[in-house]
């Protein structure tokens, strides 16, 4: 067996089969995990999918959402276990694969197009 | 007594254990068999000879071939050997195969392989030395290693420069051992030991496995915690 082939098949148990066709611009729901002690429970963050980068395994997310008009970014692994959930909310239409330029837009400018046409400007990630 | 295997680096990639993401290097462990067993009587001292990867007979030589027929194997490509207490040599028998089931209950092993070579290197690669202003006047001497001393020796005077001083030369291709690595998991049915973090040596190389030894104070209670 080549080596690389080795790789492929520890890494294909690592992957997860569920992940929804998220594009960049979507607006998405992150549902992950938080082990306190004991216990687990779920929390959702709700955001624009800015970024995806990697592939396969090393695969990660951006995801940015803006509360009290103060930008928060967080990012997973894609198949990282500690996220339960993808859901897709809202898509969104994005010209580029990165949208940093989102980072420097203030009020209705934030918005994105959606995707569907006819449909104006939506607010991405809306409280 | 320790013993040693000999495996092949596969390369790197993370699992995500215990919903945390490791990065792993792959070994390809094995399997490896006793090529001869040197005793006390015969050679001087006791140890165990293992041969790991087969090769064609024509790129043996024939001294070596018949070394390893007498084993009844083939051709290896690489043999090294591991010392053990003479009373451990009745575990060993000619020709007997040792995989990665050896590593099974081991929370750690060392991983001992050759470096990448790096060439003739400056200081600041091979060193870490800090260079030079990038400006305030200096000129063409950017990445140079500045004073080396003069008439300094170790001790008393004279005698130019002191032994080892850090300087310029060739860089990497060393035996590097890596100590204390985390064993993530062992696969016995592929012949696959995954260890936490890097390991010496491009992809392909042969590398050498053994338990750990001198651990940690901490890896060490973990040991003994599981030895009960």
């Amino acid at each position: 067996m080549g080596l690389q082939t080795i790789i492929e098949n520890i890494n294909k148990a690592n992957l997860k089969s569920d992940i929804p066709a998220m594009q960049v611009g979507d607006t998405i729901n992150v549902h992950s995990r938080i082990v306190e002690g004991d216990k687990e429970r779920i929390q959702v963050f709700q955001g624009v999918l800015i970024s995806r980068r990697g592939r396969g395994i090393n695969e990660m997310i951006r995801v940015r959402r803006v509360v009290d008009e103060v930008g928060i970014e967080r990012c997973w692994p894609i198949n990282s276990p500690m996220i339960a959930k993808f859901e897709i909310v809202r898509q969104g239409d994005a010209r580029r694969a990165k949208l940093y330029f989102l980072r420097d837009r203030v009020g209705k400018s934030r918005r994105l197009r959606d995707r569907r046409r006819g449909l104006g400007k939506t607010e991405a990630a809306t409280k | 007594m320790g013993f040693s295997l000999l495996g092949k680096k596969v390369g790197m990639t993370r699992v995500f254990k215990d919903s945390v993401s490791v990065p792993v290097t792959v070994i390809q462990v094995g399997p490896c068999v006793v090529t001869q067993i040197k005793t006390p009587e015969k050679d001087g001292y006791a140890a165990i000879q293992i041969g790991f990867e087969d090769i064609k007979a024509r790129n043996s030589t024939m001294p070596m071939i018949g070394h390893d027929f007498k084993a009844g194997t083939d051709p290896k490509r690489t043999h090294r050997e591991f010392p053990v207490k003479a009373e451990e040599l009745a575990n060993y028998t000619l020709g007997q195969t040792l995989t990665v089931e050896q590593l099974k209950d081991q929370l750690y092993v060392d991983v001992i392989g050759t470096s990448k070579g790096k060439g003739f290197a400056g200081v600041m690669k091979r060193w870490h030395f800090k260079g030079m202003f990038a400006s305030h006047g200096t000129e063409r001497k950017h990445r140079a290693p500045g004073s080396i001393g003069g008439l300094c020796s170790n001790r008393g005077f004279g005698g130019g420069l002191a032994k080892g001083k850090k300087m310029p030369g060739h860089m990497g291709a060393d035996r590097v051992t890596a100590r204390s690595l985390d064993v993530v998991s062992v696969d016995a049915a592929q012949g696959l030991l995954l260890v936490k973090g890097p390991i010496p040596g491009p992809n392909r190389a042969t590398v050498e496995i053994r338990p750990a030894i001198r651990l940690y104070r901490s890896k060490a209670k973990k040991v003994a915690a599981k030895a009960g």
